[in-house]
């Protein structure tokens, strides 16, 4: 604790080119890769690139819209293509947001 | 400890139905969801509504409930009854208990202790297998645009829960320092290796995931790497061109405003924007400001103006 208060601690940022393989993705988000499949298939998850499941590339945000997609779950019980509406049209409230601001 | 109203929490009278309570949960629920709702308080009221159905929805926790009487107001100072323990008995397991530790010291000194706890326990967390890398955690900070720029140390202090060797709760905390670097993006996530939850057997800890959220600035609205900012400027200053002084993250700048300029118009300052490997750049949104005509010479000015520059600013509306 008290060593830890002196030591800077330097990270590594995950902006949005990064490319995460579907490996690394399921490693950062403890998941396992047939559940991120479904994700994909129902449009919860896009992937930046690539057309099998091998050459499969996510950014940083699909992280956050990962995280975001499993609370939904667990907390109001909506299913994939609900989450999938909901997440799009929550990205889209939030663009509009910004819009209002400027 | 102060009284729960859960009838008041989940906006139903007394007498609603299981069914009532239900639907009434669910909407709320939606409404207060953190990831769906602005409000400020969403997290919180989350939490109570989820607390308030835990104890409605269960028919016997429900009656237990009643029993305590309706005379009872929110934030009244309570204590349970001394035969309470014994009188009632409540197994957990239930989905709410999972979450340990989140719900008030009423519901626990009424519903919870040992039982739910380890309902919580076997059910809800995760079975930790002998030989496993340890939990990655996620947490966010906000940080100022000025922050973002120059870039910073911030000291965080993060929470998770953690079950220790004897399969109890704890609520661990640890103080970091983490280096904020110069340029970081709105919505961009720092991995700190090694700082999440520990590992079992000989795995190591999992990762802490550090999520950068930008504090709404006065002047700057971003758009990934480029700044916008507003600068009023007066009608001659817009006619006939002008040098003004438009401030930058760090410092100030001169910008040569060309004549015949219009309200909403952009002028960029390459480069002045957020730093990274393709620095953003600094758009000012130009706004033209009129000057009041309060007294009779500035009135005729503008008849003036009139006469002499006639307009029409709504031609493309007919």
């Amino acid at each position: 604790m008290e060593k830890n208060l002196l030591q800077i601690l330097s990270g590594q940022v995950f902006d949005e080119n990064l490319q995460i393989s579907l490996v690394e993705f399921c490693q950062i988000c403890q998941i396992n890769s047939t559940e991120v499949i479904e994700m994909v298939e129902e449009g919860v998850l896009e992937p930046v690139s690539g057309i099998s499941h091998q050459e499969w590339y996510f950014n940083s945000r699909a992280i956050n819209r990962l995280r975001t997609a499993k609370r939904l779950q667990q907390d109001l019980e909506i299913n994939l293509p609900g989450i999938a509406l909901a997440l799009d049209l929550l990205q889209e409230i939030e663009q509009l947001r910004k819009q209002i601001k400027s | 400890m102060q009284y729960k109203d859960y009838y008041k929490v989940l906006e139903v009278p007394r007498t609603a139905t299981q069914d009532e309570i239900k639907r009434s949960y669910k909407k709320l629920a939606r409404k207060f969801h953190p990831d769906v709702s602005k409000e400020k308080d969403a997290e919180q009221r989350f939490k109570e509504v989820g607390e308030a159905y835990a104890v409605l929805k269960d028919p016997k926790k429900r009656a237990a409930y009643d029993q305590l009487g309706s005379q009872w107001q929110e934030g009244q100072g309570f204590t349970p009854p001394p035969e309470w323990k014994t009188q009632f008995s409540f197994d957990g397991g239930d989905i709410f208990a999972q979450q340990g530790g989140d719900f008030s010291d009423f519901f626990e000194a009424l519903f919870g202790g040992i039982g739910a706890r380890q309902g919580g326990k076997t059910s809800g967390f995760y079975q930790r297998a002998m030989n496993e890398k340890g939990r990655n955690h996620h947490a966010s900070i906000e940080i100022s645009l000025e922050e973002a720029f120059h870039g910073t140390v911030k000291t965080i202090t993060v929470q998770f829960p953690e079950i220790d060797s004897s399969g109890n709760y704890n609520n661990a905390s640890r103080t970091l320092n983490v280096k904020i670097p110069k340029g970081i993006g709105d919505g961009q996530s720092i991995r700190l290796a090694g700082q999440g939850g520990a590992g079992t057997g000989n795995m190591p800890a999992g990762d802490l995931y550090l999520d950068i959220k930008y504090q709404p600035h006065p002047l700057f609205r971003v758009e990934q790497h480029n700044l916008y900012i507003t600068v009023p400027i007066t009608p001659w200053e817009a006619a006939l061109g002008t040098t003004i002084e438009v401030p930058t993250l760090d410092k100030k700048l001169n910008l040569k405003i060309p004549p015949n300029v219009q309200t909403k118009q952009k002028l960029r300052l390459k480069g002045q924007g957020l730093p990274g490997k393709e620095p953003g750049d600094l758009y000012v949104v130009l706004e033209i400001v009129t000057p009041p005509a309060t007294t009779e010479e500035a009135r005729n000015l503008y008849r003036k103006m009139a006469a002499i520059m006639p307009m029409n600013p709504r031609a493309h509306l007919r």
